[in-house]
């Protein structure tokens, strides 16, 4: 499993060195923009994007620890995983710890965690090795089997309630689903049908829904829901962007952020502070880093040995992109306003740990195809 | 290229085919990320500006800074209505969470009344503010800012608060101050003003707002988005308004009110010279102060439901039956047109018959023979039954026109009444029916139809006192500027003066003095200043009980008596009217008098009495005032 010392040097090629750095310049832009937004409130406590960047230390161990382990490994150990994730779940449904009207914290000592977000790699791991294993025909088998296994977990983080958590966890499914599970065919009518289908289906959907019922289901699937503050949250986020204008308005320097009109500017609308600060530029550079990050990961999963390294490739990148273009659209009025974190960048432990390991077993994908076959 | 197994479909997952599929992936990333560039270059790059603008809007507010409003001054430099700063508790109830909690705080912290609070939160709705306690003090006020977390939504607001040192004083002529409603933001002479400003809503208050007012400042500050001031961009300093000073004499004033007491009525003193209002006081009042801080609406609907009607101003929208003070006016229209000559004798006997009706007169054998100094001195209704049915009702009515009455004085107050003075024409008009004679008779003592207001009979026997010369009533002196300047003064105004001749208004001033020294009014004859005047009894119901004490007070009549003094040169014309007090010379008459005794002994006699220049009282007004910036 541990590779000898000379060999592990020849396999840290260009390729890892971009790829590491990439990793550190995203986490070093949130911490600089989580100092920029919360460096006066600190107060008597522990400075926030210094908690960041510990995060990002104990991330960086899970990424090495996730790169040396051979996901074969994992693989095996996939189902008792997942288990033991949902059964975490299941803890956090019953004694969490509660917070802004939602169960999604389990408190160890002085610290919190989220399983929602170590739930994510454990359904990786099973559906990858599901796909990779099983070549039986039918839809029972393609479709149905793994949404069987994804639904579990998905209604557990969805009863919490965690819309923005529970629909990043589907996408990992829907992803391995999109490559694996259909026809290239299928996928293409079903994907235009769908595409073509959106606005009417879409309209005559919620449209049919009366006002109080439309709010009912979403204060229902996210509590932070309310119907003045959600324009009002959406508004002054297109404003904070826009507002940035091609430069930007200079580090520290935004007053959205800095008057505090944008909200949590840390967290979920921490990309707003960026282009607000940076502008244009900085946020096309931002995306051309998160965009470098996903076609990497993407040739990881080209040279991949196996299925199960291509599908654990696949997977993670879809579930990065799904975050990334989420938390970005709702920034900047694309998508509906649903709490997702911007990978690397959003102030958060649970989930800056799970995006590092997730890379981390990107990254043992990658190793993997240079070793001889076992 | 598709080894491995496949079905229909369903897609095989050898590897080879899994990466086949990437090229589509690689694809579906890029066109992600590439809405996402284009979506990026429109917020910033297009609508750039225009969200920066919103930013700028987002973050700078104008406050609006109220200026403080001018004082009000007597003729003395005595402050009536100053602004004090003052601390007010409010609270906005759209940021309060649980109400009962922040009302258990407030009663704990500061002991305000529970049922109170619960009752002003109850009526109201978020979003606005509202005014829990004026005038908090300062300690109260460091309670609640040290206690700003168990207390959201409450702020306390330093706010200049308009204040009546006096007290109740002079509260009709004073008015009050209220936040303009909607409807009078439309009003003329607050048209432009914000939303919330405060303005006159009464009396001298409303009538000089302009004056009073100031200019409105403005202060343009970044906030956050909890509002809370990060830095002044610019400031617009808010000027003060300017001084208003009153004709009124405060002491005179204050004795006018305390001689009323309790009783409704109304007494009007005025300089007959100048027009110069020197006291108008109105019972029952009302506490302006109590006024200017604003009302719970149950407590204004208490006042404005009060069957005494504090609000009115009796002196100037009380129109009462003038009773027998209207015989001056039958008896100079009737030495005018020559019906009479003032040595002319006519008989009373207590009665006086046209056709079948029979008129009495007040003492029921009569007053024998009379002249007009008798018939005045004594009252004598039969001689001014006789006068008034010989003149017919419209030379009555266009003698009492030529006094001012049936019109507005015109004094600078707000809602002055006309009081009515009838004549067969108007009868047609408002009823559609003829005149009757004896209907004349009535008129011709003051009953009837006719009514006037207690500041028109103060002007009315102020013209006999002045030989036949008005002058327009006001309360204005001067408008003292912000620079430390007159902007404004008053220049007394003299109207059109009546026809009768010298020497029979003469002949009216000896029978007015003998109805104190021999007359109706003969209690209130002064060792101090020789008076002339006219005692008035006004009829309130037309029957007459025998024993006044059966009749409930409301039915009583009015006392009426109206004077003016020194005789020889006169400083100061008085009308005082007393509801349902019966005799004017028992309950009218002794009040003017101690008034004009005062009058005198606070200097109004010949030479002092002459229009004092406007810069001295000034000269040590302004060394008293304090600092206002």
């Amino acid at each position: 499993m541990i590779d000898e010392p000379w060999r592990r040097r020849r396999e840290f090629g260009r390729f890892d060195w971009y790829f590491c750095a990439i990793i550190l310049a995203l986490s070093a832009i949130g911490v600089l923009t989580i100092y920029s937004v919360t460096a006066e409130k600190a107060g008597t406590q522990f400075p926030l994007y210094l908690k960041q960047a510990i995060w990002i230390g104990v991330g960086a161990l899970a990424f090495l620890t996730m790169s040396r382990i051979d996901y074969h490994t994992l693989a095996r150990w996939s189902f008792p995983l997942y288990g033991f994730a949902l059964l975490l779940l299941v803890i956090v449904l019953f004694g969490g710890k509660a917070s802004h009207g939602a169960q999604r914290w389990i408190a160890l000592g002085s610290l919190a965690f989220q399983p929602a977000e170590f739930v994510k790699i454990p359904l990786l791991l099973v559906l990858a090795v599901y796909y990779s294993t099983q070549n039986r025909r039918g839809w029972w088998y393609r479709v149905i089997v793994p949404a069987l296994i994804t639904v579990p977990g998905f209604s557990l983080i969805l009863k919490q309630p965690d819309l923005g958590s529970s629909l990043s966890f589907l996408s990992i499914y829907v992803t391995l689903l999109l490559v694996v599970g259909v026809k290239s065919k299928t996928l293409g009518v079903v994907l235009l049908s769908a595409l073509m289908m959106f606005p009417f289906a879409w309209s005559e959907l919620w449209g049919s829904l009366h006002d109080y019922q439309k709010e009912r289901i979403l204060s229902f699937v996210n509590p932070d829901y309310d119907p003045a503050g959600r324009g009002y949250q959406g508004m002054q986020s297109r404003i904070a962007v826009g507002s940035g204008q091609l430069v930007g308005r200079g580090f520290h320097s935004g007053t959205q952020t800095q008057f505090k009109f944008l909200p949590e500017g840390h967290t979920d609308f921490i990309f707003a502070v960026l282009a607000e600060e940076w502008g244009f530029l900085g946020g096309v550079l931002f995306i051309s880093l998160f965009l470098a990050l996903l076609l990497m990961g993407l040739d990881i999963a080209a040279k991949a040995k196996d299925s199960l390294g291509a599908l654990l490739a696949i997977g993670l990148v879809g579930m990065l992109t799904f975050n990334m273009a989420v938390n970005v659209g709702m920034t900047i009025g694309l998508a509906p306003i649903v709490g997702i974190p911007l990978p690397l960048l959003s102030y958060g432990g649970s989930a800056t740990i799970m995006t590092m390991a997730g890379l981390g077993l990107l990254f043992s994908v990658k190793r993997a195809r240079l070793k001889l076959s076992p | 290229m598709k080894p491995g197994i496949t079905g229909p479909g369903l897609q095989s997952t050898g590897l080879t085919d899994i990466q086949g599929r990437l090229l589509l992936a690689r694809v579906i990333v890029l066109v992600i990320v590439g809405l996402l560039v284009v979506r990026l270059w429109q917020l910033q790059v297009r609508d750039g500006v225009y969200y920066r603008n919103l930013s700028h809007d987002n973050r700078t507010r104008s406050v609006l800074l109220h200026p403080v409003r001018g004082f009000i001054y007597d003729r003395n430099g005595t402050v009536l209505a100053n602004s004090v700063p003052s601390f007010n508790l409010y609270v906005e109830l759209g940021d309060v969470p649980d109400r009962e909690v922040l009302v258990g705080e407030l009663v704990k912290l500061l002991s305000l009344d529970r049922n109170e609070l619960t009752r002003t939160m109850e009526t109201h709705v978020g979003g606005t503010l509202i005014r829990l306690k004026e005038d908090v003090s300062l300690k109260e006020a460091a309670i609640v800012e040290s206690h700003r977390l168990d207390l959201p939504g409450v702020v306390i607001r330093p706010e200049f608060q308009r204040n009546n040192p006096e007290g109740g004083y002079a509260a009709h002529v004073l008015g009050y101050v209220g936040v303009a409603s909607e409807e009078q933001l439309t009003r003329e002479a607050v048209q432009g003003l914000p939303a919330g400003s405060v303005i006159g809503q009464y009396g001298v208050e409303r009538i000089y707002e302009r004056t009073l007012r100031g200019h409105a400042g403005r202060k343009l500050i970044e906030v956050d988005a909890l509002g809370h001031e990060k830095r002044m961009i610019s400031v617009d300093k808010p000027q003060v308004g300017n001084d208003v000073y009153l004709t009124i004499d405060f002491r005179l004033q204050k004795l006018a009110e305390d001689l009323l007491g309790e009783e409704a009525g109304a007494i009007v003193a005025l300089d007959p010279h100048t027009g110069d209002i020197l006291a108008m006081a109105s019972r029952p009042s009302f506490d302006p102060n109590a006024l200017s801080r604003g009302l719970r609406a149950d407590v204004w609907n208490d006042i404005l439901q009060d069957e005494r009607h504090p609000l009115t101003n009796r002196a100037i929208q009380g129109q009462y039956p003038p009773g027998s003070t209207f015989k001056i006016i039958t008896a100079a229209a009737a030495l005018d047109t020559n019906e009479i000559e003032p040595d002319e004798t006519l008989h009373c006997g207590g009665r006086f018959r046209l056709g079948r009706r029979t008129f009495r007169d007040w003492k029921k054998y009569g007053h024998g023979s009379v002249d007009l100094r008798k018939a005045i001195a004594q009252s004598c209704d039969v001689y001014f039954y006789r006068l008034g049915h010989r003149m017919g009702v419209d030379t009555i009515a266009f003698y009492a026109r030529q006094f001012g009455l049936g019109e507005r004085t015109g004094i600078d107050l707000p809602a002055e009444r006309t009081g009515l003075i009838p004549s067969s024409e108007w009868k047609q008009r408002t009823r559609g029916e003829p005149w009757y004679p004896g209907e004349t008779t009535s008129v011709a003592i003051g009953q009837g139809y006719v009514t006037v207001t207690p500041l028109q009979m103060a002007k009315v026997i102020g013209m006999i006192g002045n030989n036949g010369i008005p002058f327009q009533p006001h309360v204005l002196r001067g408008v003292w500027g912000r620079r430390g300047e007159w902007i404004d003064e008053w220049s007394p105004t003299q109207t059109v003066p009546l026809t009768l001749p010298a020497h029979q208004l003469e002949a009216i001033q000896a029978a007015l003095a003998a109805v104190v020294t021999e007359g109706t009014a003969r209690e209130s004859q002064s060792s101090v200043v020789p008076l002339a005047g006219k005692t008035g009894t006004a009829q309130v119901v037309s029957l007459r009980s025998e024993s006044e004490e059966e009749t409930p007070k409301r039915f009583r009549d009015h006392a009426w008596f109206v004077a003016y003094a020194p005789f020889e040169r006169p400083g100061i014309a008085v009308a005082v009217l007393v509801e349902h007090m019966g005799h004017g010379g028992s309950a009218a008459a002794p009040l003017a008098k101690e008034l004009i005794e005062a009058y005198v002994s606070y200097g109004g006699d010949d030479k002092e009495r002459t229009r004092v220049s406007l810069t001295r009282p000034s000269d040590r007004v302004m060394q008293q005032e304090p600092r206002r910036d």
